[in-house]
């Protein structure tokens, strides 16, 4: 598996730039050592061993290049694993290499990638999402199976959208943020990029859990996936949040939206309408508690002691041309949006009010779960794009996740999994659990995964 | 209070090292010493993608501070970021519980007695009690010289850090250093802290005004860099008198930041030219709030051990010591310790007290050294004060041994032997000596004999000279009588 992994990337990534370090050799001695082991018998196999994963480059992993997409980062080696990665090692997955992202995973398109874009397998013209376009164009590709994100507005779930693949975005707190290269603290959480809800739920089992690393892990066992669609959706009560599938919506993805819920009454779940009032203030809260955020977290990389040094003249201008050196232009424009966000002055404006309004958005979503068990939206108000087609604009591409920010906000389990196609180009839906209920949304969206075929088709290009 | 009736107002800021095992924030040693750089991690480095983690054992001593101190402690308090950039801060800001009268510290509003100048001790109180991580340590090679870069070593990085702060309620230099001298000993009877200024586990800057009594107080400076206990006192009293100087010129207060020079005796106004921060403090979103239950509280200070203040009127009342001497033998933990030591092995415990307030503490202070840097234990102080108080060494020759033990920690028999300074009691032994002084001096001989008791505290200061002190005062003056005997 691993070999047939190198190959092709060794074929089709030059065209894709879905990768940014291939550890080719590494992983063919672990894929080895794993044969070796499974040749000999004896002790049961660890559940992913054998299994080719390739990391988003925000995760440290010991012995792989860390760049986060920034210069600024440019061949800095993580001296150790984050937790994540040392339980995928732990579970026998062969690490392949890192794939490429937006800069500090600031971005929707894989275009903020100092280290140049990522293309869509579906159609290399277009972006494949982001930020963890690499990952999701690695499983679209068919490089491998499985590829981790991470999601702070939509990075897991929008990618995987763009790229016809699951993206799994687990509930705040059920995977360890030790070792992710941090962009919004309460926001940020990883995820497994899959072909299938099955594969994505064996991914979480082995990444879920307390992490005394993480003060904001939380100590809850990971739900078992059921078998063949066990339990279905029958009883279940699925909302439709009317906020959602209005104005700005593309009519291919909304009429791709409405027939996945009618799939899924077919398969026994009842319709609700619910209200998201909230909705529209998601966007301009998330821009303002993850920009200020961001500007502290990004406050590091000063030029002192890793990455990037510019040096010349006394300290303060070092830090002033590292800084503007090795951040590319939206990661600037975030760092300086935060840093006005929790200024003297702005702050109760801003960071403060933006704090309030979120757990408005957070009570909303209680109350929606108060009539439905899961909430049924798009992944994304479009299919992919082209390349270049909103650099210019940050406001359209921040339009691209006004379904998925919310979820982070109120820290809710999401999936998003494949369901159409328009103009040959996939369609994501996304389905919201719950805190903690990530048992229901998979099973559910298993349930809709095994009643369609679209999770069987596969970019013609690579196949 | 100055001689123009004008009031010093002192308030106090002080940085206490904790005595935890761990650092703040993760699992690095936080001990002191270590060659540089070897007790960091990614926490602490502030390597991408580390998160902080709390340490709960900073958390119990915090609260333990406070029930010493009987502050309020707050059911819930939070970590804030402080943002500032600085090479010896790793992540660019400081993860601290201070955020400027928006969110409770962990503990506040507490209040510490010191001994007052007459009528009954002083109420001084404490505005609050918080926790924060320490810096990396800077350190500049051939500073002046110029070597175009300085060192950092992050052993010190995410250290456990607390801060106090005191309501301005210290009236005079001399009473801000007891009150540091009486908070330290309550951080050290609670293992808090190793109250180490000299290491740096107990920092003390310090806010000081004049005012007339009664009045508004005037613009304050901030002292910094008082190294020790008998600086902040000095450097306190440079900067009252430099302030009514200032005033009595004409020329107002400036509101400054001043650092003492120890070498010089000087406070200075920094250099730097100061400009009002914005360190946009917001929640540190990696930490969850702290919260301490109702149970957990009641349980510190159901634990909490015998404070100084209470310690010393016990001594008092129990062991009859005077009410000043009990108040020094208190002011540390490792005295006070030291002190319940020595008097279970020699049971006298104003002998014992005598000793340490007296010959110790003198040694101590003209050495500049704490009790636990000398050599000396209980037992070696215990055997001592047997010796005199068996006869087989005088006071006199013991205050010569003391010195030599502090230093050595050898034990007094060995040395008695070496220096051959074992008392003599033998009566062939002195009646030689005797005969020798009465056959010297005649003069004072006769007068005694005449009836001039005086006469004889010469000889006997004769036969202690011959004998260099070791002479047994009761034999000699019984035998010396008796050869005077007409």
């Amino acid at each position: 598996m691993v070999g047939h992994a190198l190959e092709r990337i060794a074929r089709h990534d030059p065209t894709l730039h879905a990768f940014l370090h291939v550890a080719g050799e590494e992983a063919l001695d672990a894929a080895r050592r794993w044969d070796d082991r499974y040749a000999r018998g004896g002790d049961a196999l660890p559940p992913l061993a054998g299994l080719p994963v390739a990391l988003k480059d925000n995760l440290c992993a010991q012995g792989m290049p860390t760049t986060a997409g920034s210069r600024i980062l440019a061949g800095w080696m993580p001296p150790y694993d984050a937790t994540v990665v040392a339980r995928l090692r732990e579970a026998g997955a062969v690490l392949i290499g890192k794939t490429n992202l937006d800069e500090f995973a600031m971005g929707s398109s894989t275009e903020n990638s100092a280290f140049g874009p990522t293309r869509n397998p579906w159609d290399p013209s277009r972006v494949p999402g982001g930020s963890s376009g690499g990952s999701a164009a690695a499983v679209a590709a068919g490089f491998v199976p499985a590829a981790l994100g991470s999601d702070t507005g939509g990075s897991i779930r929008q990618p995987a959208g763009f790229c016809g693949v699951v993206g799994l975005k687990p509930t705040y707190g059920r995977v360890s943020r030790y070792g992710l290269i941090a962009f919004a603290s309460s926001l940020d959480q990883i995820g497994p990029l899959t072909r299938t809800v099955a594969d994505a739920a064996l991914l979480l089992r082995v990444l879920a859990g307390r992490d005394p690393r993480d003060a904001t892990s939380v100590e809850l066992p990971a739900p078992e996936l059921v078998g063949e669609g066990a339990g279905g959706v029958r009883g279940m009560k699925i909302g439709l949040p009317g906020e959602a599938l209005g104005e700005g919506l593309q009519p291919d993805v909304r009429a791709a939206v409405e027939e996945a819920a009618a799939v899924l009454r077919g398969q026994g779940a009842t319709l609700v309408n619910v209200a998201l009032p909230s909705l529209a203030y998601a966007l301009p809260v998330y821009y303002l508690i993850a920009t200020s955020e961001a500007s502290t977290n990004l406050a590091r990389y000063d030029g002192v002691r890793y990455g990037l040094r510019v040096g010349g003249g006394d300290l303060y201008q070092m830090y002033a041309q590292t800084r503007g050196q090795g951040f590319g232009a939206e990661v600037k424009r975030r760092i300086m949006l935060g840093t006005y966000a929790l200024s003297a002055g702005f702050y109760e404006g801003f960071f403060l009010k933006a704090q309030r309004v979120r757990t408005l958005i957070r009570r909303d979503f209680e109350a929606a779960f108060t009539a439905a068990d899961l909430l049924l939206l798009p992944t994304s108000p479009t299919v992919p794009f082209t390349l270049g087609e909103k650099t210019d604009d940050p406001l359209q591409m921040y339009l691209a996740d006004v379904y998925t920010i919310p979820v982070n906000l109120a820290g809710l389990p999401a999936v998003s999994v494949p369901c159409g196609f328009a103009g040959g180009l996939p369609i994501g839906m996304q389905l919201i659990g719950r805190a903690f209920a990530e048992g229901a949304l998979l099973q559910a969206a298993r349930t809709y995964e095994r009643a369609t075929e679209w999770w069987t088709r596969r970019p013609a290009a690579w196949s | 209070m100055s001689e123009r009736g004008l009031e010093v107002v002192i308030g106090l800021e002080i940085h206490v090292q904790l005595q935890t095992r761990t650092k703040m924030f993760c699992a690095c040693p936080a001990g002191f010493g270590a060659p540089p750089n070897t007790q960091v991690c990614p926490v602490c480095l502030g390597l991408p993608g580390s998160l902080p983690v709390l340490n709960a054992r900073a958390v119990e001593l915090g609260l333990r501070t406070a029930a010493a101190l009987e502050c309020t402690v707050h059911p819930q308090s939070r970590f804030h970021r402080k943002n500032y950039y600085y090479p010896d801060l790793p992540k660019n800001y400081q993860i601290t519980q201070y955020r400027y009268k928006i969110h409770p510290p962990l503990a506040s509003d507490g209040i510490l007695e010191i001994p007052g100048a007459g009528e009954g001790p002083r109420r001084i109180r404490v505005r609050r009690v918080h926790l924060e991580e320490d810096t990396a340590r800077l350190v500049h090679p051939e500073r002046g010289g110029g070597a175009g870069y300085s060192l950092v070593d992050f052993n010190r990085s995410g250290v456990p850090l607390m801060e106090i702060v005191t309501e301005p309620d210290l009236r005079a230099p001399e009473e801000a250093r007891v009150f540091l001298t009486r908070l330290r000993a309550v951080l050290q009877a609670t293992e808090v802290s190793t109250g180490r200024m000299e290491e740096g586990s107990l920092r003390c800057d310090a806010n000081v005004s004049l005012r007339p009594p009664g009045g508004e107080a005037g613009l304050r400076t901030e002292v910094k860099n008082m190294n020790s206990l008998r600086s902040v006192e000095r450097a306190l009293a440079y900067e009252a008198a430099r302030q009514q100087a200032q005033l009595e010129r004409g020329e107002p207060v400036v509101q400054e930041t001043r650092h003492w020079d120890e070498r010089r005796e000087v406070t200075f106004a920094s250099r730097v030219k100061e400009e009002a921060q914005d360190y946009r403090y917001f929640p540190e979103p990696d930490l969850v709030p702290v919260v301490v239950s109702e149970a957990a509280w009641a349980e510190v200070r159901r634990t909490l051990p015998e404070l100084p203040e209470a310690r010393r009127r016990r001594y008092v009342e129990a062991y009859g010591l005077p009410p000043h001497d009990a108040g020094l033998v208190t002011s540390s933990h490792a005295m006070a310790a030291f002190f319940e030591e020595t008097v279970r092995r020699h049971p006298q415990p104003r002998t014992v007290s005598n000793w340490l307030v007296g010959q110790v503490a003198g040694y101590l202070n003209a050495q500049g050294q704490e009790l636990e840097d000398t050599a000396l234990t209980p037992a070696l102080l215990a055997d001592l004060l047997d010796l005199i108080a068996r006869g087989t060494i005088s006071a006199r020759t013991a205050k010569e041994l003391l010195p030599e033990m502090l230093r050595s920690g050898r034990p007094p028999a060995e040395l008695i032997r070496e220096g051959g300074l074992g008392q003599i009691s033998d009566p062939g032994a002195l009646g030689a000596v005797i005969d020798a002084v009465v056959a010297a001096h005649p003069g004072p001989a006769a007068d005694y004999r005449r009836g001039r008791d005086a006469a004889l505290t010469f000889l006997m200061g004769q036969i202690m000279k011959q004998t260099r002190g070791r002479a047994n005062p009761e034999v000699t003056a019984r035998l010396l009588r008796e050869r005077l005997r007409p």
